[in-house]
């Protein structure tokens, strides 16, 4: 069964680097193959970003982009007001949205989850030059839809940075895997 | 098994290749190859000469120099820089000179484009190297192992491109399964050149070649492109045995009992499989060959009675640059797809078959919808 996912984000926020560690996560799930892949553009700072994942138990080979996504992930709730987020997504879809709103506060034509990363971030000190880290809590919570465990994301993160750094940001995102609300 | 970016997987090849010189110059969307062979070089994990050069051209003129001392080089390049590069391109050819390569296809400017396009590597069509295009992250791998094989085989001789399309696979990360070092080197000896620069017993090369001279030179790089058929063909047998990955000059699926057989090359072909698949499911027998190998030129596996080709490159003036090197050969129908990065989805390659069906061919999305 080919998962489709769709990252938005700004740039600097790692939603490519989310999308990275998911599918880094469901290979080690025992899927058979993944892709992550950004859309290239104008990047900067803060500009909004794209970031994609594919996720299956056969051979991919698709190699277009994504118009139909299973799962839009939304890192940061300003972008709702600039991007169509839920553009192409399928009907049983989901929108899983970064905010201390409840579900039920957004009118989207799928269903909706709401996890508050940025708190987590905020108080699990998940800060990089002062900024909140908000990717990985976001990986958290996606595991949840996608039926990865817990334990492969936070393997996934550890391996992408060690020490503390690594801890940090695995223990985020099973707080946000445990918070998520639908 | 890791899962890694085209543009990491191509680096760890090439250092598992163990060039002796690698002579880059950065340009998007090949830069993350060149970075991360720099860091090989400068952590010790590569023993190699790397020489940041001030253009394309001498990073050419670079391998070239390297290579006529008998060493294995690397370089790896995009779009203009393969441009800039083009006379020194030709020189690796004539001089017979192992080099391998990765160009990772970008669109050429103005206006200014950074996307996946044929057209920089097809427009090399002609400089006598021989050249690979990749669909997947695990096949850019494999290739540029195979590249040196087939380029040092002493029935050859001559440098390979291995291409693949910028972002669509060079950004993607994929899982790729990357054999130990020892099989590798098993695999991949170190490279014995039949001749070389060598100051103890000297000869010269790039000399004069007088008229009466000059064609024998280019027949026998002719011919030593035509056996490059079977060098590659068996090069991809002997890796399969070995890695359980077989490759060959083109890939075939269920052409057996086509109607219509597409005809693409790199991230389209792949695309194309899945076009496949939804035709077959509407019933239509639709089958796929994928170019993988575009010089040496396999035009005679390519025995469909009915061919779609899909083009990420034109030749202006002409058409498409594959279209029109496949057209003599029968009932063939071309579409332009993809310049500049644009996307082209299976249901795009579902549609042009449908077209094709109804006689029909040319721009997609422009002439034809």
């Amino acid at each position: 069964m080919l998962k489709e996912i769709v990252f938005h984000g700004r740039g600097g926020q790692g939603a490519v680097t989310a999308a990275n560690i998911l599918a880094s996560a469901a290979l080690k799930d025992g899927h058979k193959d993944v892709q992550a892949f950004p859309f290239f553009g104008a990047e900067r700072r803060g500009a909004p970003v794209r970031a994609f994942a594919r996720i299956s138990d056969e051979e991919i080979n698709l190699r277009s982009e994504i118009k139909e996504p299973d799962i839009v992930v939304v890192l940061d709730t300003g972008l709702l007001s600039v991007v169509d987020v839920a553009s192409g997504v399928k009907e049983n879809g989901l929108i899983l949205i970064n905010t201390n709103m409840p579900p039920s506060h957004f009118n989207f034509p799928c269903k909706v989850a709401t996890v508050d990363a940025t708190s987590i971030a905020i108080e699990q000190n998940l800060l990089v030059s002062g900024i909140p880290v908000v990717n990985t809590p976001m990986v958290g919570a996606l595991a949840k839809f996608l039926g990865i465990s817990i334990e492969a994301i936070k393997e996934a993160i550890k391996e992408r940075w060690r020490g503390e750094a690594g801890e940090k940001n695995a223990k985020g995102a099973e707080i946000a895997y445990n918070m998520v609300k639908t | 098994m890791i899962i890694d970016t085209a543009n990491h997987i191509a680096a760890l090849a090439a250092k598992m290749a163990k060039p002796a010189v690698i002579a880059a110059y950065p340009i998007t969307p090949q830069t993350t190859i060149v970075e991360k062979l720099a860091q090989y070089v400068e952590n010790g994990e590569l023993n190699a000469q790397y020489i940041r050069v001030e253009s394309e051209h001498s990073a050419m003129a670079a391998c070239i120099g390297a290579a006529a001392t008998g060493v294995r080089t690397f370089t790896a390049t995009s779009s203009h820089g393969l441009l800039l590069m083009h006379e020194m391109v030709h020189w690796a050819a004539l001089a017979r000179l192992p080099i391998v390569m990765v160009n990772v296809n970008r669109a050429i400017g103005p206006g200014w484009n950074i996307w996946s396009d044929s057209n920089d590597s097809m427009g090399q069509r002609d400089t006598g190297w021989i050249q690979i295009y990749a669909s997947s992250n695990q096949e850019v791998y494999d290739s540029i192992i195979q590249a040196y094989k087939i380029a040092e085989h002493s029935d050859v001789m001559l440098p390979v491109m291995v291409a693949y399309d910028g972002f669509i696979l060079s950004h993607t990360s994929m899982p790729v399964d990357v054999p130990e070092q020892s099989k590798i080197d098993e695999f991949l000896p170190e490279f014995k050149s039949l001749w070389k620069l060598d100051i103890e017993n000297p000869v010269t090369h790039g000399n004069i070649i007088m008229p009466s001279d000059y064609m024998d030179v280019r027949y026998s790089m002719n011919e030593a492109m035509k056996k490059a058929k079977k060098v590659i063909e068996e090069v991809g047998e002997e890796y399969g045995k070995k890695f359980g990955r077989s490759y060959g000059l083109i890939e075939e699926y269920m052409t057996e009992d086509a109607d219509y057989v597409i005809i693409a090359t790199a991230a389209i072909a792949a695309e194309a499989k899945e076009a496949v698949k939804k035709l077959r499911e509407k019933g239509k027998k639709a089958g796929l060959a994928r170019l993988r190998v575009f010089r040496p030129m396999p035009y005679e596996l390519l025995k469909y009675d009915k061919m779609i080709v899909i083009d990420r490159a034109v030749s202006v003036g002409l058409g498409g640059v594959l279209y029109n090197e496949l057209r003599w050969m029968g009932d063939v129908y071309g579409f332009i797809a993809g310049l500049g990065g644009k996307d082209v989805g299976y249901a795009d390659i579902v549609r042009m078959y449908e077209l094709a069906e109804k006689g029909k061919e040319g721009w997609y999305g422009i002439e034809v919808k």
